[in-house]
């Protein structure tokens, strides 16, 4: 029995990885219309080096998503400690709030935002794009840091009260530095959600300006060379590298208390 | 005694001095909310309501045409009748991916819980769900490689068989959920995982000691306890599904139109976002029904 559940695992992740190292091994193939059998080749990388407008998206996705990073865990950090730490009315319907923009599908969020943009006259472009990923990212930075406020017993900060401090300071010199790990790890799940985000970026980007997704889908739909399985590679390698660094940091099933 | 702990601690010189007289909670507890709320107010809630108001115009505003308000554009379901169809197609592709992942992910989560321990089932649960913190777009375009004329598939199909036809099933409904399920699968492993970690061995050595089959204790142990996690993994992956333009876009091509593809062509083929909007709001609403119905099932899980 043991030895099926094994075997069972190991085809799901064959089924999971398969496709993603075949494309990744179609960027190391000479051929541009993807014909076997397999030449090793290094072209499509080095043709990606003089590849202007999807080095110019790259460059524009990783801008977007270290400026979200910055302001939703800010934002999302000075809401959580609101959320964890006092009571108030209606707390509950402000947690519920955060939920559409993770629950409700980006599509219509996406639309939405088109719409109001346009109308409002904020228009679409960069501005926008933040705007909108901000607003995606902040609900995980509240969900990842409000996990790890469960950590951090609230007496320590009390402690350090009676002990003198101000309730500014004790947080600054106290929580905070606990907190350190899970706030690290929540900017880089924000930073990874903004990488990784296509569907609110394809409705909000200009011709002009673009991320590194909204290039990808416009090349997958007009047609394409391994340089795209090249870019893909990178962007597929920086986002799990995120990941795995945030798994590092946050240790989501860790619930020990810290003292 | 608050003003002898100030006291005592400017004496000490260890504190900000600006920080004369702490503010009432409720001040620094709305600051501290504002600009989450304030940008989540302009980003989502605003836009939502916008385009609830839009949903309801004779046109875009955008050129000449003068716009007025209408019920219209929520009758296109009866004017133009193809968009029923396309709208029961959204829903079984929706059904059948759900269901691809819900039997998948289940059998996953079990072996999960009862054939490893430990670092492996670590090292196994973090390699299943790190693909779906990836790129979507670039795992569905992965799919192509594999499924298309003298893709991967194909050349595999031919080492064993040099002289059969292709099997490429690229452009097709079943390309489109089958990339759907890859890119859900995670999800289901996860969430089933969740609700059967809790399972103690004993409950099932003792039922196998009292002889019961494996049959009774998948449906009358197994099943049970997993089903707040087949449920929550259920919503959480047909939700998206019925709402996805870009799978069915590249992997199901001519074939692949769904109420996300037909939104999508409204917004930038078509510029028509009335009626965008009118079908976007009707996803919507049946996105919130579904919230709604299962949305105690949904509580347990976040709570427990």
């Amino acid at each position: 029995m043991r030895q099926i559940g094994r075997f069972y695992l190991i085809a799901i992740l064959l089924f999971l990885y398969t496709p993603i190292a075949v494309m990744m091994a179609m960027g190391f193939n000479e051929s541009p219309l993807y014909e076997l059998p397999f030449t090793f080749s290094t072209r499509w990388y080095e043709a990606l080096l003089s590849n202007q407008p999807l080095l110019r998206a790259g460059a524009n996705s990783i801008i977007i998503a270290l400026i979200t990073a910055v302001i939703a865990t800010t934002l999302g950090t000075m809401a959580s400690v609101a959320l964890s730490r006092r009571t108030f009315r209606g707390k509950s319907l402000l947690q519920v709030l955060l939920l559409p923009p993770i629950a409700i599908p980006w599509l219509i969020t996406g639309t939405a935002m088109l719409i109001f943009f346009y109308w409002s006259g904020i228009g679409r472009g960069m501005h926008a794009l933040l705007i909108g990923h901000v607003a995606l990212a902040i609900p995980y930075v509240v969900l990842v840091v409000g996990t790890g406020f469960k950590t951090v017993r609230a007496d320590l900060e009390e402690a350090a009260m009676s002990l003198g401090s101000t309730p500014v300071h004790a947080f600054f010199s106290v929580t905070l530095p606990l907190l350190y790990p899970s706030i690290l790890g929540a900017a880089l799940f924000a930073f990874a959600v903004s990488l990784d985000q296509f569907v609110i970026s394809y409705f909000l980007a200009t011709p002009g300006y673009t991320t590194l997704p909204v290039q990808i889908y416009s090349a997958i739909r007009k047609g394409f060379t391994p340089e795209i399985n090249a870019i893909s590679t990178l962007l597929l390698l920086g986002s799990m590298a995120a990941i795995l660094i945030f798994a590092r940091f946050a240790k989501p099933g860790d619930t020990r208390d810290k003292r | 005694m608050q003003n002898d702990q100030l006291a005592l601690a400017q004496t000490r010189g260890s504190v900000d001095p600006r920080v004369k007289r702490p503010l009432p909670a409720w001040v620094s507890t709305t600051a501290l909310l504002l600009p989450t709320y304030g940008w989540l107010t302009l980003a989502v809630f605003l836009p939502l309501l916008t385009m609830l108001g839009f949903s309801f115009m004779s046109a875009t505003p955008m050129g000449k045409t003068p716009v007025e308000f209408t019920l219209k554009q929520y009758r296109a379901f009866i004017d133009q009748p193809y968009l029923l169809r396309i709208g029961f197609n959204s829903l079984m592709m929706g059904f059948w991916t759900t269901l691809f992942c819900a039997i998948l992910g289940f059998l996953a989560a079990v072996a999960l819980v009862r054939a490893t321990v430990g670092k492996a089932r670590e090292a196994l649960l973090v390699l299943i769900l790190l693909p779906f913190w990836t790129n979507g777009l670039v795992r569905v375009f992965s799919w192509t490689m594999v499924l298309r004329e003298n893709g991967f598939l194909d050349n595999i199909l031919h080492m064993v068989a040099p002289d059969a036809g292709s099997i490429s099933i690229l452009y097709t409904r079943y390309a489109v959920v089958l990339g759907l399920v890859h890119g859900y699968l995670p999800y289901m492993i996860l969430t089933c995982y969740i609700a059967l970690v809790t399972i103690d061995d004993a409950i099932i050595e003792a039922a196998a000691s009292l002889g019961a089959r494996w049959w009774t204790i998948l449906y009358k142990i197994l099943i049970p306890m997993a089903a707040p996690g087949l449920i929550s993994g259920a919503v959480l992956i047909f939700i998206p599904v019925i709402g996805s333009f870009m799978e069915p876009r590249i992997l199901g091509g001519r074939v692949g139109v769904t109420m996300g593809t037909v939104i999508e062509d409204q917004f930038t083929q078509a510029f028509n976002w009335p009626l965008g909007a009118s079908l976007s709001f009707t996803l919507l609403a049946v996105v919130l029904a579904i919230f709604a119905t299962f949305s105690g099932v949904l509580r347990g899980r976040t709570a427990g």
